[in-house]
């Protein structure tokens, strides 16, 4: 019997490797970021500029990266939505089954595009194209760098949401179109509200994808760290931020704390939003 | 559940084999030479590995770009043999250097001119040095302020983990701060690319990369100060001094080098390492040399 | 029956709308094929980089991806597929394994640029295993380990309960009967989680950004210790980096296509053994 429980106890112990990790990466982002809290302050992270290499005053100001990234996600977020939403009502309602056998792997296709091929062909075919468009002076800008983010969000909306949509019970469908309703009827008043728990789940987690995307933006959003809300200007997020600089820096000085700082937020940022998701994720996982 | 073992089996197998490649490394005599540091240099640096490799076969090379504060970083980390660096050590980095009981040792091994550059269809043809750090500080925002038409002015910028950056920053912008909108670009190859594609930008790259953009870049003259005369960059005017953004490009080493790394300083000053100082588009430093 | 226009009008927009986000896939995959493919030559992905990259091959980043993913994967299976059969077999519901549900979740979404830092800090630094394969490795290890361990549950799922019960009645002990009666059902969903681990490993520039990836290496490493060049860092040198862009344009395209290549052969793969799955487990039912 020994056996059994040597086993278990092996099992259990590689179960607890995720845990383990979880703890030791905020404990090392901590361990290599927390000094900048006692010195240079807590308080200079809330700061409009950030310079971290100048002659005059070394600033390490969260609020312009924050404000790049917030401004980056929300667009792309805004973007994927329709598209990811009547993406999944399509596969999951509307297309034949031999059609949705195609399109749907199709589609997890697309998430499996590196990031850093996506971005390279943002930079050869999007950014010219949007800097047409727009009448521009170039193309690298927040629209472009939402544009693309929002084309890897859909992937993650589509699967998901169809997912929810597909499992709202048949018996609901049915009761409401022996009542006379019509197909769309039935769609917009009884599917999509009983499966709008897990829709929310899924664009949380289309987020959480695009706020922690790391090359396409640093590819294309043109890196400028200013506060701005036009989407045509260009802005530096926090990702772009930790890959650009963090192999310039001297292992141990204020820069490099601050940039471990800067992954704790995003951490933050990410952690919220997957616990968010993971709240609408289960309340419609219980209902099914 | 055969096929189960065999999984296993051949998962064992190949951890042990990597395993076994690790420990003979360990006792491998063959030896590994580790270049890091600025972009500005990498390409010359991977040329002289190249060249340098086919005379030593018995010595690898490795380069890894990433800005000179990464190869000084690195250095100092003890991370590489020779860091490349298109500014000189900081004090602030000598400092941590003697924490962490490192003695760079500098060798100047080529003259870098930077030049200014617009889109050749833009009509400015000579800026001051004030000219520039206005627009660079973000006073300047339009091209009608330097006499150029009324057009708003893209400020490109290197990362600030470049030594271009900090060279730029502390000898034209006269230490001042670089504008929140100036775009940081990853690389020359990024600015290049961008002058060359949207008409009323600015950047600011080494003279090498200039030469092999076939005029779809056209260079700025600059003055240094208003009573000076505006200088065209070129190898000609680097070499002699006259144009007014040149710096030396350096190797550091930890200690006075020994082994692999002395053979590959002695390569890169030697006539044929100046060669492809040249053919990479910098300027030997001749004046200047070590 | 009458026809309804607003539903034709609804469908023939969601359908408009889903077609033309596979239109934008279709488009990328297809740019980077016409303009990659001229570019591949036995030269190419046989020879090293010369002249930044411009010219040769890139035989380094392609060894180097593969040495990357595997050593990813070697770690990540065993831990991944244990914790799976120790969460579905094992796992009462209780505190630990809502814990180890929620580690999983947020390991999941834990950003790749922060894994980077994560292994900058443990395995380059603290570990002091350097700039290397095995930091790199190790790395995408954990970012990999949630995918491997979701799809290997579902698999055990799948696996009917009356399966584990004829075993168990026979007498059985838990273990014997997950080993007998369990494990060879699932393997094959297993193994696609294993595949798309793979792709994703591949794919990723972030964390190897900070652990191990080298701009210019011209030989094959021979050691764990050893930095190595990767496909996609290598793609986003040549990207952005290389002074002579049309020299270096095919070049990127080349790169871009093997990657792709790579990757989507990984992803294809997984995603036709997980249809072959489900059916045979269906008809098993």
């Amino acid at each position: 019997m020994w056996k059994e429980k040597a086993i278990k106890f092996g099992l259990m112990s590689s179960a607890s490797v995720s845990v383990i990790s979880v703890a030791l990466i905020f404990l090392f982002l901590f361990k290599e970021g927390g000094d900048f809290l006692s010195s240079p302050g807590i308080g200079s992270l809330f700061d409009t500029r950030w310079t971290p290499v100048s002659f005059v005053n070394e600033r390490f100001g969260l609020y312009p990266l924050i404000a790049g990234s917030l401004l980056v996600t929300f667009l792309a977020t805004a973007i994927a939505i329709p598209f990811g939403v009547l993406g999944a009502v399509y596969i999951a309602e509307i297309a034949k089954p031999r059609e949705r056998e195609i399109l749907k792997p199709f589609i997890e296709i697309l998430a499996g595009i590196p990031s850093v091929v996506i971005g390279f062909f943002g930079l050869i075919i999007l950014a010219p194209f949007v800097k047409n468009v727009f009448g521009l002076y170039s193309g690298l800008n927040a629209l472009s760098g939402a544009l693309l983010l929002a084309l890897m969000a859909i992937p993650t909306i589509i699967t998901i949401s169809e997912d929810a949509i597909k499992s709202c019970p048949k018996s609901y469908r049915q009761a409401s179109l022996a009542m006379g309703a019509s197909r769309l009827q039935t769609l917009w008043r009884v599917v999509m509200p009983a499966s709008l728990s897990g829709i929310i789940a899924a664009i949380a987690l289309g987020m959480g994808r695009v706020i922690g995307e790391t090359m396409v933006v640093l590819m294309i959003t043109g890196n400028a760290p200013q506060i701005t809300a036009s989407p045509l200007e260009s802005v530096r997020t926090m990702t772009a931020t930790i890959a650009a600089e963090m192999g310039e820096v001297a292992f141990g000085s204020e820069h490099y704390q601050a940039l471990f700082i800067v992954g704790i937020v995003l951490l933050l940022f990410t952690f919220a939003l997957n616990i968010f998701s993971r709240l609408f994720y289960r309340r419609y996982g219980n209902r099914s | 559940m055969k096929r189960i073992k065999s999984i296993i089996t051949v998962t064992a197998l190949v951890a042990f084999i990597i395993a076994q490649s690790a420990s003979f490394s360990s006792a491998d005599e063959k030896k590994n030479l580790v270049i890091k540091g600025s972009d500005t240099m990498v390409h010359l640096v991977s040329n002289w590995a190249e060249a340098f490799m086919e005379e030593h076969p018995s010595i690898d090379v490795s380069v890894t770009g990433g800005g000179s504060g990464t190869g000084i970083a690195a250095l100092l980390n003890g991370t590489t043999d020779i860091c490349a660096a298109s500014r000189k050590i900081k004090g602030k980095e000598l400092k941590f250097a003697a924490k962490k009981n490192v003695t760079p040792v500098e060798f100047v091994v080529a003259r870098d001119g930077i030049a200014v550059v617009v889109n050749p269809k833009n009509p400015v043809n000579a800026l001051s040095f004030d000219q520039i750090a206005a627009i660079y500080t973000g006073e300047y925002t339009n091209w009608a302020q330097v006499g150029g038409p009324d057009k708003k002015i893209v400020v490109l910028s290197r990362e600030s983990s470049s030594g271009t950056y900090v060279f730029f920053q502390e000898h034209v912008l006269k230490k001042q701060d670089y504008t929140p909108s100036a775009r940081l670009m990853p690389a020359t190859a990024a600015i290049i690319q961008s002058v060359t594609d949207d008409q009323w930008t600015i950047g600011y790259v080494g003279l090498g990369y200039v030469a092999h953009t076939k005029g779809k870049v056209k260079s700025l003259k600059v003055n240094a100060a208003d009573s000076l005369k505006a200088i065209a960059p070129s190898d000609v005017t680097v070499a002699s001094g006259a144009y007014p953004i040149a710096r030396p490009l350096q190797l550091y080493t930890n200690g006075q080098p020994s082994g692999a790394v002395k053979i590959f300083i002695e390569f890169a000053n030697s006539e044929k390492g100046q060669e492809i100082v040249r053919s990479t588009g910098f300027v030997p430093p001749s004046a200047t040399g070590k | 029956m009458k026809r309804d226009y607003a539903e034709i009008f609804f469908n023939s927009l969601a359908r408009l709308v889903t077609y033309s986000i596979t239109a934008v896939i279709a488009y990328i995959i297809f740019d980077i094929v016409r303009n990659g493919i001229g570019v591949i030559s036995w030269e190419f992905l046989s020879g090293f980089p010369s002249n930044g990259g411009a010219k040769g091959g890139i035989l380094p980043a392609i060894v180097g991806t593969v040495y990357l993913s595997l050593g990813a994967i070697i770690v990540a299976l065993p831990l991944g597929v244990a914790s799976a059969i120790y969460l579905t077999e094992y796992g009462k519901q209780g505190k630990f394994n809502e814990m180890i549900r929620l580690a999983i979740v947020t390991l999941a979404g834990v950003p790749s640029i922060v894994f980077g830092l994560f292994g900058l800090g443990l395995f380059v630094l603290f570990f002091d295993f350097g700039s290397s394969i095995l930091a790199g490795s190790l790395t995408l290890a954990l970012m990999i380990l949630p995918t491997i361990i979701v799809t290997s549950e579902e698999a055990l799922r799948a696996v009917p309960r009356s399966y584990r019960e004829g075993s168990l009645a026979l007498g059985a002990t838990q273990w014997t009967t997950i080993r007998t009666n369990v494990l060879p059902y699932a393997l094959p969903g297993m193994l696609t989680g294993s595949i798309l681990g793979i792709g994703r490993a591949a794919g990723e520039t972030a964390p190897i950004l900070l652990t191990v990836a080298a701009f210019f290496l011209p030989r094959l490493p021979d050691s764990v210790f050893d930095q190595v060049m990767a496909l996609p860092y290598h793609l986003y040198i040549l990207a952005t980096q290389h002074p002579e862009i049309e020299l270096v344009r095919p070049m990127q395209y080349g790169t871009a296509l093997v990657l792709l290549v790579i990757v989507l052969a990984f992803n294809l793969g997984a995603i036709v053994l997980r249809s072959r799955f489900q059916r045979k487990i269906k008809s098993q039912h």
